[in-house]
């Protein structure tokens, strides 16, 4: 009997139920939304699962206030435009210690700005649920972690102890104060995300698309210079090259590749003759093979 | 490189020729050192999934913790946490992906260890097909029984055997032959709908991709070949309808929808449905979508149904279709596999989640246990970790539901601890049980006690009495959320809500106010029977009656609260308009006005309401409680 549904179409439904399952379960949900790829996806998929209402959760962001400029104006276009809150916070502790990714090393820069500002966050709006827009094929460990993945009251993740998922059937209780992570995209792969944005012409950031863009080169590593207050050292100048980035975060910490690339169709073309996983682009995952597990037990998405 | 050329040629046919490629979810398992985690890397080698990067951590990784000398040991790829990758073995379930040129697969990974059965059932309840390795220096283990009978109860009708390791027995078609007739000896029984065994090496890759020159005596299909091709007749969608409603969608007065997934069946507008719980009949107008109606929608698919009448319908029912219906019970016979350290016990109650529906279950008889080796059934007064038996349940309420063979997704269930909140047990439904002929409710002994116990309080009956307006329903439902805050498990009994239903038959006559207490002391006995903190808020204005509430429990386990507010002050407040009513004589026998009310004389306690704050007065009924043991601190 031959299938009746391609496989983007099955994805695109299990992650619809696994968003409404949260909806309908949980008593305060929110979406984390990175503005990258995979949660331009994430959130086309929450508008489709309650069309033609809004999404009944807001979005959240939590602002290292390193991003891309071009991330923040996609940020609250799109937040507008899917007729949803959009809570933007930023760990202001950290803020006023000035963290940033250049002094204090990405380690713990990552650490304040990102997982500190992100428990904060969780602990003042009380939420009970957060999806994330994670993959199981991006890295070892989250291959191991469930959709619906139970966190303790202080946010921590215990891989070997995690609630067994069976079938379609999400175990969604929690206790005051414990919370759900939900990956909604745990099964899709990198290429589906592509085929899914171009087939259903999702808008994702520019950033994404080959163009000019003024980069210094570091120890291997194509940064862009998005704004002043990155500190070139001696003898360094940005120079205009042909970029693009295959995934988006801060700025200082996110390295572009150089790619003529400026369609979807190219870019899709351009990730199937890739040999070089996305994540290596990233450079908080580089020290040790588990160091992503680490980052979860203690709380990072 | 063939394929990455063609891409470059035209990406949108390619694209395109993704899109329309098959897909299959399987398992593999098998015993500890069977090599799993290598087969699946070498399958994610040769398929082109690993990418440059990881294959240098892969390698750096192998020197490190590797069991291969400077070989590349495919296993580090797959085993994603440190404990696993630090002892050299599979803990939990990995969900890998990987295509080839006809397919798109999903591989669970799951754990050889006994003590890691749960996590096989995991990966095995979402699959289609199962890999079962066979370490071929050591043939038939329990170990292959046992995944061979979870993968059978778990539903799933297609298996490969692998037998692995071929490499080391010297690629002898002998022991091959040898283990072949050994699992069909035992494997013919689950009548598997296709049942295929390969000769492998996954470590040397033999037979993986591609049938093997080292085997010429081997004339099947190599394993990917098989799994590229296997039939998986997935036939949902011609079965009867259901969709278990998760969520209705109401933007505004005039759009109603019904929201959830198709999990057998196909719909279309104009069909007609029958609601499975009520048995309410209606038809489908509109299948809603952000891209427009849908003229059909089958099974998997999440949608969104608007109906032609206004039918009551919320989270938990199952739309069915109208010629056939799912069943409805509250009482079946069902397989459960035990997942939880802690022991299940017959009568203990446990949250049943099925689909979008979640009730309170206990097990009512454990009929057997199944050795998972032997498959004999053995005699049970408890279930521990990993078993599997054979069980009678009993819920709180009906649910609808489908026979686990016929229906996985309507059939399938999860067991939580409602303490814990963990997913204690998993299980598949049989059958439904009549209730007079099947089931003996007084086989259990579950008194009193056992309920308090489980629910870690002391029950009692906390009488609110006092004037109407004197703030008796105020101060009871903040102590009511007090508890629940702390978990306790409570029961309001209030005046208005009791009337409106179970007492709607009654009056204000001194003969029905009587009745009206007798009633609601009768409940509240009952609650008290079933462990629950019963707060009760009614005006009660007789000693007589009072006591006769207070004779029907034991004396610890009545606790009158008296809410003293001067009539005055009640009549001033008056929040329900009723002292003016009953002044203009439209009410009559009204408490205070024209009928008495007696003030208890040994009330265990007296809040006076004048000048005290309601959450103050709260507060005193509850250190009331801790400080004679009703309640923890």
């Amino acid at each position: 009997m031959p299938q009746r549904r391609s496989h983007l179409e099955r994805l695109e439904a299990e992650s619809i139920r696994i968003i409404r399952e949260v909806a309908a379960e949980m008593k305060k949900p929110v979406m984390l939304y990175s503005i990258g790829k995979d949660s331009s996806v994430m959130l086309h998929l929450a508008r489709k699962a309650f069309y033609p209402a809004p999404p009944p959760f807001p979005l959240m962001h939590v602002d290292t206030t390193w991003k891309f400029r071009e991330m923040i104006e996609f940020r609250d276009r799109m937040a507008a435009e899917a007729g949803m809150e959009l809570i933007v916070h930023t760990n202001l502790q950290g803020k006023a210690d000035n963290i940033n990714p250049f002094d204090h090393g990405s380690s713990y820069y990552t650490q304040v700005m990102k997982t500190d500002a992100l428990k904060q966050a969780l602990d003042m709006h009380k939420f009970d649920a957060a999806f994330g827009g994670a993959r199981r094929d991006e890295e070892k460990s989250r291959a191991k972690e469930r959709i619906f993945s139970f966190r303790t009251a202080t946010h921590a993740w215990d891989p070997k102890n995690q609630r067994p998922e069976l079938w379609s059937i999400y175990n969604t209780r929690v206790k005051a104060g414990e919370s759900i992570r939900v990956f909604p995209l745990s099964n899709w792969t990198e290429l589906d995300i592509w085929q899914y944005i171009l087939a259903e012409n999702i808008p994702i950031v520019p950033l994404y698309f080959a163009d000019h863009r003024p980069v210094v080169e570091r120890d291997g590593t194509i940064i862009m210079v998005d704004d002043e207050r990155m500190p070139l050292k001696d003898g360094e100048s940005p120079q205009m090259r042909l970029v693009r980035f295959r995934t988006l975060g801060c700025y200082p910490l996110t390295g572009a590749v150089e790619s003529g690339a400026s369609t979807l169709e190219e870019i899709v073309e351009e990730m199937l003759i890739a040999r070089t996983s996305e994540r290596s682009g990233r450079m908080i995952d580089h020290d040790d093979s588990a160091s992503m597990e680490k980052k979860k037990r203690e709380g990072y998405f | 490189m063939n394929e990455l050329t063609e891409i470059s040629a035209n990406i949108t046919d390619y694209l395109a020729e993704q899109e329309n490629k098959g897909f299959l979810r399987f398992i593999t398992c098998g015993s500890v050192d069977d090599g799993k985690s290598t087969l699946i890397g070498r399958l994610l080698f040769d398929t082109k999934l690993i990418f440059e990067d990881q294959l240098a951590a892969l390698e750096r990784d192998s020197k490190k913790h590797g069991t291969l000398g400077d070989d590349i040991d495919f296993a580090l790829l797959v085993d994603g946490l440190e404990a696993e990758r630090e002892q050299g073995i599979t803990i939990d379930v990995a969900y890998r992906f990987f295509a080839t040129d006809k397919r798109k697969f999903i591989v669970a990974d799951t754990p050889g260890h006994e003590q890691y059965t749960r996590n096989m059932a995991t990966g095995a309840s979402t699959a289609d097909l199962a890999v079962i390795l066979i370490d071929a220096r050591k043939g038939v283990l329990t170990q292959t029984r046992r995944h061979s009978f979870i993968v059978s109860l778990l539903g799933i009708r297609h298996v490969v055997v692998a037998v692995n390791k071929m490499d080391l027995v010297d690629y002898s078609e002998e022991r091959f032959r040898e283990i072949e007739q050994a699992y069909r000896a035992f494997g013919e029984t689950f009548d598997f709908e296709t049942l295929e065994i390969v000769p492998v090496s996954a470590l040397k890759g033999d037979n993986i991709m591609e049938r093997s020159p080292v085997m010429p005596w081997y004339q099947g299909k190599s394993l990917l070949d098989h799994l590229n091709t296997v039939e998986i007749g997935s036939d949902e969608a011609e079965r009867p309808f259901r969709m278990p409603v998760q969520w209705v969608n109401r933007p505004n007065l005039d759009f109603r929808g019904y929201c959830g997934t198709v999990v057998s069946g196909t719909v279309r507008p104009g069909d007609k449905v029958v609601i499975a719980k009520s048995g309410r009949a209606t038809e489908i107008s509109r299948i809603v979508s952000m891209d427009g109606d849908l003229d059909e929608a089958v099974s998997g698919d999440s949608i969104t149904l608007l109906l032609k009448d206004e039918v009551d319908i919320s989270r938990g029912d199952v739309i069915c279709a109208s010629d056939s219906r799912a069943e409805v019970a509250d009482q079946f016979s069902a397989h459960l596999i035990w997942m939880s350290d802690e022991a299940l016990y017959p009568g203990r109650p446990y949250l049943l989640k099925t689909g979008t529906q979640t009730v309170t279950a206990t097990v009512t008889e454990l009929k057997h246990k199944i050795d998972v080796n032997s498959f004999e059934h053995l005699a049970a007064k408890e279930m521990h970790l990993n078993e599997v038996a054979f069980c009678n349940l009993s819920l709180s309420s009906p649910i609808a539901f489908d026979p686990y063979e016929t229906n996985r997704e309507m059939g399938s269930f999860i067991l939580i601890d409602r303490f814990t909140n963990q997913t204690v047990g998993a299980g598949v439904i049989w059958y439904a049980l009549r209730r007079a002929s099947n089931i003996h409710l007084q086989a259990l002994d579950v008194d009193k006690t056992a309920h308090a116990d489980l629910k870690g309080q002391k029950p009692a009956v906390l009488w609110f009495t006092g004037l109407s307006g004197a703030g008796k329903s105020t101060i009871a439902n903040l102590v009511e959320k007090k508890l629940h805050a702390r978990g306790r498990h409570t029961y309001l009994l209030d005046g208005d809500n009791v009337r409106h239903g179970l007492n709607r038959d009654l009056g204000f006559t001194e003969a029905d106010r009587v009745e009206n207490i007798r009633r609601v002391g009768e409940v509240a006995k009952l609650f008290v029977d079933a462990g629950l903190i019963t707060l009760v808020s009614f005006i009660s204005p007789f000693r007589a009656e009072r006591q006769m509430a207070r004779n029907l429990v034991a004396d610890d386990e009545f606790i009158e609260i008296y809410v003293s507010t001067p009539l005055s002050v009640a009549e001033e407040r008056d929040p329900k308009g009723l002292y003016r009513k009953a002044r203009d004589g439209q009410l009559k026998n009204f408490t205070g006005i024209d009928s008495p009310y007696e003030e208890p004389e040994n009330a265990q306690l007296v809040l006076d309401t004048v000048g005290n704050d309601a959450d103050v007065l709260a507060d005193q009924v509850i250190r009331y409680l801790e400080d004679n043991g009703y309640i923890g601190r």
